[in-house]
């Protein structure tokens, strides 16, 4: 290990001369640690991730597959083809983008609620993690940027199968690439710090029971199989689930993968979108500071 | 045995006081002391004596509700990142990360200390080395025995090589012979390392022989500070006598050893009764005056840090 200045330098260096130059050398050390431990700490929620690559695949994959499968390939087979059909589009088509919002969602939910409740939980084991040399809310936010990067990864293996499996013809296209980067990094960054929250605020023996609670409303009410404009048919519907923040992830890719179907404005979803995120991300640094910090 | 404060000052708490939110007392009332490089400072106190809460302020997991910790010089309050390169602990619980394997645990442990890969796995194989590990390094951690586990926490919270070393009751659930082996290893640490070595317990043995100074601690203040053999001096006269009886002693016999004089405590485990005094002078003769013909045998202990803290708070330290 390189050897540092101490911190003795640090408290005496303002009485001496020269000390500007030695101080300036701390922060420049104490950047580069910042920074490496930021990375490592991403590293080692990686290495976890591949000591058990399946739990992944299976909870990205799982759910859109069986969907897939049952509405868009078994239904037209058994003589159901205009099931979910809206606006002359078939259900694949409707629900792709919905699929790929609740894989970027869940994912990014999962990977950092479960595994937080738990740490924090009987074995402390985050300790050594908050332990690093860095801000507290730099360790939430290392485990947020990875959980980011799952929920993104998840989306890139969920799309291809959504479009490839039905039998029913599907049309995509890509009207707009900023709405879809951006919703999918917003989206991702939303679910990752929503996690976040729900990790450091729900304790270990609770977390399964909300997770089992919350996930069949948020999926079923997030317009992922209809989209929020063919709401309007039941009013009170369609202003509740305005509460739900998938509802946003889905409607911003629906404008950005299926133009031509109804969806809600981009200059409703994505702004807010991206005030959830901010709002969400106070919140749960907040949580997480004040459970870290006694 | 170092002198303390042969050192340079390595920790220093001046006037801390801690209270959790929405609690009604302090649990660390007004807390000054200083730790010197190559020194194992002890707190002992019974449970829920302030003891973990006032290391965890001096090691950036608590805020103060008033005063000022300084470890190596650095502010932890104001500086808690740059603190937290100079000290390592070891936890009252294990606290190895269950996803990794021992050798992982090291390896990001240093990482995150800003060592590069390389270093990083240098480091953490001279460690498991050094600490006996190095056959375990592929395992699990919760396969680990509670000795190795201690081990493991300890080589973790050395990797960035720390100034102030801070061991929370570090072998309160060890067996004998593991918390011998942990013992020396701490007094290696000392010697070798220079370390300043903070740690709480609450076995009065242990204190007695592993610190070079111990602070007695009781509702979050420290009741005195000083050497074991200058704590134990200053209560000569306090004691543990023995008795050995032909039969378990009497309720009557019982309260009428704790109505004399010095007497603190009588503790009786089927025929055996031990007596816990404050002021032994002239003690003896009246105890057995007391019991009569049923005593069969007597012995008297030396002063232990359990008289200490008995004379100074007037009840046993295990209640
Ligand atoms: N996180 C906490 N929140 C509220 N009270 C606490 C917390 N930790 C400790 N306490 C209280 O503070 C007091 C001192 O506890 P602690 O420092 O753990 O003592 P010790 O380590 O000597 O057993 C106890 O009364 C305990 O209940
Ligand atoms: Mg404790």
């Amino acid at each position: 290990m390189t050897e540092t200045p101490t911190a003795t330098t640090l408290s005496e260096s303002g009485a001496h001369g020269g000390a500007q130059h030695r101080y300036g050398n701390l922060r420049a050390e104490q950047w580069r640690i910042i920074s490496a431990s930021f990375a490592a700490l991403i590293a080692r929620d990686l290495r976890v991730l591949m000591h058990m690559p399946s739990t992944f695949l299976l909870r990205t994959v799982l759910n859109p597959l069986m969907f897939v499968f049952v509405f868009t390939y078994l239904y037209p087979h058994i003589g159901a083809a205009r099931f979910g059909q809206i606006a002359g589009q078939s259900l694949a088509t409707v629900a792709l983008p919905g699929l790929v919002a609740s894989a970027i969602f869940f994912q990014g939910l999962t990977a950092v609620a479960l595994p937080l409740s738990m740490e924090f939980g009987a074995t402390r084991e985050i300790e050594d993690r908050v332990m690093a040399p860095v801000p507290y809310a730099l360790a939430a936010a290392a485990k947020v940027c990875f959980s980011a990067l799952q929920s993104l990864l998840a989306a890139a293996i969920v799309f291809p199968l959504v479009y490839l499996i039905p039998a029913t013809p599907i049309h995509i296209q890509i009207a707009s690439w900023s709405t879809l980067v951006l919703a999918a990094v917003m989206g991702s960054l939303l679910a990752g710090f929503l996690g976040l929250l729900l990790g450091t605020v729900v304790e270990i023996r609770k977390i399964s029971i909300v997770f089992a609670v919350a996930v069949v409303p948020l999926t079923f009410l997030g317009c992922v199989y209809y989209p929020w404009a063919s709401l309007h048919a039941v009013r009170w519907v369609q202003i509740v689930v305005l509460a739900n923040p998938l509802v946003y992830l889905s409607e911003a890719l629906r404008a950005a993968l299926t133009p031509t179907l109804p969806h809600m404005a981009t200059w409703a979803s994505l702004p807010t979108l991206t005030v959830l995120t901010v709002a969400i991300a106070w919140a749960a640094t907040k949580t997480f500071t004040r459970r870290v910090l006694a | 045995m170092p002198a303390p404060g042969s050192g340079e000052l390595q920790l220093s708490i001046e006037g801390l006081v801690k209270r959790y939110p929405g609690s009604e007392q302090n649990a660390v009332d007004g807390v000054s002391l200083g730790v010197h490089a190559g020194e194992i400072f002890g707190l002992l106190g019974p449970n829920g004596a302030g003891k973990t809460s006032t290391i965890s302020v001096a090691a950036t997991r608590a805020r103060p509700t008033a005063g000022r910790v300084t470890l190596a010089g650095v502010d932890v309050v104001a500086h808690g990142s740059l603190a937290r390169r100079r000290l390592g602990v070891v936890t009252q619980v294990n606290t190895l990360d269950r996803s990794l394997s021992v050798g992982e645990n090291l390896y990001f442990h240093c990482r995150f200390f800003g060592l590069s890969r390389r270093e990083a796995k240098q480091r953490s194989s001279d460690l498991l080395e050094h600490f006996d590990l190095a056959h375990r390094r592929h395992d699990r951690v919760d396969r680990l025995s509670g000795g190795l586990a201690q081990r493991a926490q300890l080589a973790r919270a050395l990797a960035h090589r720390p100034s102030v070393l801070f061991l929370d009751e570090p072998t309160a659930w060890l067996d004998p012979q593991s918390r011998l082996a942990l013992w020396e290893l701490i007094r290696n640490l000392r010697e070798r390392e220079r370390l300043a070595v903070v740690l709480t317990t609450h076995s009065m043995d242990e204190a007695d022989r592993l610190c070079d100074r111990v602070a007695i601690m009781d509702h979050g203040r420290i009741l005195v500070c000083d050497t074991p053999e200058a704590l134990k001096r200053s209560v000569a006269t306090a004691a543990t006598v023995e008795l050995r009886l032909k039969a378990p002693p009497s309720p009557r016999l019982f309260q009428q050893l704790e109505a004399l004089h010095g007497v603190e405590g009588v503790l009786a485990e089927e025929n055996r009764v031990k007596v816990l005094t404050s002021a032994r002078d002239g003690l003896v003769p009246q105890l057995i005056a007391k019991v009569g013909s049923g005593l069969l045998d007597l012995s008297v202990s030396e002063t232990t840090l359990e008289n200490v803290f008995i004379s100074l708070t007037g009840r046993k330290l295990r209640d």
